[in-house]
Formats: structure tokens, sequence, C-alpha cells
């Protein structure tokens, strides 16, 4: 097996045998969805207007919680400074745990959405185009995650600090990613141009944040 | 085991600096193909630190380090780094996964294969214990596990740090045969120790010294 599918592999592994990151955040994702239409009161098309929101919202916060895990725990253990002396380049490495934590936590999440969104009165017609726009938008969220889990490496309770930092990052990727959605603009065009933005957010994103991870490992390491 | 090539490592001057204190500088030394480097000193002289220097984590403050062929030719295409095995303080053993599963990551993500798995089983016993968690070993069978590392996938350069701390004495001696075969095929190995180890060192280095005095 070559150096990077062993890392990839041992990393989604991982994510599931360590039950926290994957059980938690879709737990997480469902709690936040099943309490909002309880705080909002039973108004069917106040909450179909605001669905797309919330599940983008909480997928979001659902995907930070689990992000410090991505480098944290090889970090603890010293596991991240053999891998630094193994055959791959650091953003190679930063990129494929980033990459891993988008296969464990991502794709899990988006494949819940539709179902959350039966919660929130999502009108069933808008499933597809709020799958796609997910699947398209989510490797930027796992990536940028990546940045700020390694900023925070080595500081305890970093949780909070890693939100800080890579919430305002996400703007873009909420707002076109709520727009991609929206079951009230009109006209056959209204998927496709957040489509094509989110899809541009996650390859500058895949491309640009690996390399800012690697610099602040490089950086812990020290 | 037979390693790929053997080297010569040469150090030139390197100094250390943490958090703006020097820890050592102008260190010098030339290990040949199968000699062995003891690195002794009081606690916080740098031990550790040349050992990260060497295994290409921390920046050399001032001088080099070399790794030549033993042809002396310069190995451009191979960083030093990847000529080493570092086996740490922490044993970089993931809990979730089985011994199995532990050393088949290492095999593979450094390039050992099948082989070298199998190697990396029986280098230190661990066969018997192959399905169970790493998360239930003890110290002693953690620390077992990180040094069948060395044995993943055959590197010429090994950076002991403090290898025989929570070792049982029959594992110490099973660990000075390993440095030894090691030498014999050709290897370094470059060991921060307290304690006595049998193994003949070619060269020792005491840090900490020039501040004490």
């Amino acid at each position: 097996m070559s150096p990077a599918l062993a890392l990839l592999i041992r990393d989604v592994k991982l994510a599931w045998r360590e039950g926290g990151a994957i059980g938690v955040a879709l737990g997480f994702y469902l709690i936040v969805v099943i309490i909002t239409p309880l705080g909002l009161g039973p108004d069917l098309n106040l909450l179909a207007r605001i669905a797309p929101g919330i599940l983008w919202i909480g997928l979001l916060l659902a995907a930070l919680l689990s992000a410090g895990r991505i480098f944290d725990n090889d970090y603890e253990d010293g596991t991240l400074d053999v891998i630094a002396t193994g055959p791959l380049p650091l953003p190679v490495v930063a990129g494929l745990k980033c990459l891993a934590h988008w296969l464990a936590t991502g794709i899990p999440l988006v494949l819940i959405a539709p179902i959350l969104g039966l919660l929130l009165n999502l009108p069933i017609g808008t499933f597809p185009s709020l799958v796609l726009a997910m699947l398209a938008g989510t490797p930027a969220v796992s990536f940028l995650a990546g940045i700020g889990a390694s900023l925070t490496l080595g500081l305890r309770r970093s949780g909070l600090l890693l939100a800080l930092l890579v919430v305002p990052l996400y703007v873009p990727i909420l707002i076109f990613g709520v727009s991609a959605v929206t079951p009230y603009v009109a006209g056959p065009n209204s998927l496709w141009p957040p489509f094509f933005i989110l899809c541009a957010l996650s390859l500058a994103s895949i491309v640009l944040a690996p390399l800012a991870a690697a610099a602040a490992i490089r950086n812990a390491l020290r | 085991m037979q390693l790929p090539f053997s080297v010569s490592l040469r150090a030139h001057d390197i100094a250390c600096q943490r958090g703006g204190r020097t820890l050592f500088q102008g260190l010098r030394f030339k290990l040949a193909p199968g000699e062995a480097l003891l690195v002794t000193g009081p606690n916080g002289a740098g031990k550790t630190s040349l050992l990260r220097q060497i295994a290409g984590l921390l920046p050399l403050a001032d001088g080099q380090l070399a790794a030549t062929g033993a042809d002396s030719t310069p190995l451009d295409d191979t960083p030093l780094a990847e000529l080493c095995h570092y086996v740490a303080h922490a044993d970089a053993a993931k809990s979730a996964l089985s011994v199995r599963e532990n050393l088949a990551f290492w095999a593979d993500y450094l390039e050992g294969g099948e082989s070298g798995l199998a190697q990396a089983l029986n280098a230190f016993g661990l066969n018997p214990l192959a399905d169970l968690p790493a998360g239930l070993l003890s110290a002693g069978q953690k620390r077992k596990l990180a040094l069948s590392r060395l044995f993943a996938s055959p590197r010429p350069i090994w950076l002991l740090d403090e290898p025989s701390v929570s070792l049982d004495a029959a594992s110490v001696t099973r660990l000075d045969a390993v440095i030894r075969d090691h030498l014999k095929a050709g290897g370094i190995a470059i060991v921060s120790s307290h304690v006595p180890l049998k193994t003949k060192f070619a060269h020792e280095l005491a840090l900490g010294l020039e501040r004490a005095a």
C-alpha cells in the first residue's frame, strides 16, 4: 500500500473507531435541527424558509466540533513527529488528513442533511440541490478546518479558539450554500451560479489550506 | 536486516537555541557506517533537541548536518530526515488500533512493505499481542511497540531518545542486541540514555558541561 493511501485509510479508520468524531458530529447536528422548531413554534412556512440556513449552520458547527481531532491526537502522542520523517511532504500529509476528515465526517453529515430537512418542512423538491451544494461545499469546510486545527496545535481547550479562527472563513460557504438551496429563488438557473462558486471555494481550499496547515505544523513541531 | 545503503553522518559546528537560550554550540562529530554515538548530559542539556535536529524537526541555529554515502558521495535526493528512525519519549501508538494495525501502518507509511511488518512484529516479541488494542498495553509494552517501528522499514540512522525507559531487564538486553546487529549491518545509532547500555559506543558526547563549569 502506498504511504498516502495508508495514511488516509488509517485516519478514516481512527475516526470511526474512536467514536467521538462521527457519532458526536451526527448527534450534534441532529440535536441542533430538532431544537430549532421547538424554539420557533410550529409555523411551517417560517420553518421551510429558514430550513436551508439552519441545515448549513448546523453542518458547519457539527464539522467544527470534530475539526480539532484532525491533527491534535497525532501531535499529542508523537505520531506527527514520525510522520514528518516519512516519505510524504508535510503539505501532502496535511491535505490527506483534511481529506480523511471530509470522508469520515463531511460526507455522513451531507447524507443525513435531507432527513433532517424533513423535520424542518424543507420542500422535497429542493433535496437534490441541497445535497449537491453540500457535497460541493463541504471539502472547503474540512480543509479550512485543517488550517484552524493546525494553528491551535498544542493549546489546551483549543476548540473555542479554533471556532473563532475558522468560522469567519466559512461565511462565503454559508452564503452561497444557502442561496443554492433557497426554494423561493425562482428561475431554472438559481442552483448553478452558487454551486459553481462553492466548487471554486472548495478547489481553492484544497490547494491552499494544506500549505498553510503544513507551515503551522512545522512551527508546532519545533 | 539488510540496509539499502550505509551512510556517514557529519555534524559541523551545530548549535541549538530554545526560547532564546543557547543549549549548545560548536558541536562536532563524525559517524562512519557501523558507529554509534552516546549522548549524555543532565536534564535540559539538549539531548532531545539534538536528536530532533537530526530528524529534521528542529531547525539548526547554526552549522551543518550532512549525510554522505559509503563512497563519500553526497545524498542529494534523500533528505536526512528520511534516513532516520526517530523513537522519542512519546510512543506514537494509537490506542484504538491493534498492535498489528499500528505496525502495519508504519510499515506501509515508511515504505517497508509486508516483510517490514513481519520483522517488526518479531523484533521485540510482540507477535502474541498482535491482535490486542494498543490501548491495553503496559508502558513497557508500548515502548516495545515504538521500538519495533525500527524494523518496519530499513533506515540507516537510528535516533533513540532514552530507549530503555520502562523496559524490563530482558528487553534491555534485547535492545542492546538489536542495536549491535544494526551497527554490524553498517547502520548508525545515536542514543541518549541515562542507563548504561552494553553496546560499544564509538563516540560519546557529553552535553551541558560547559554551562555547569
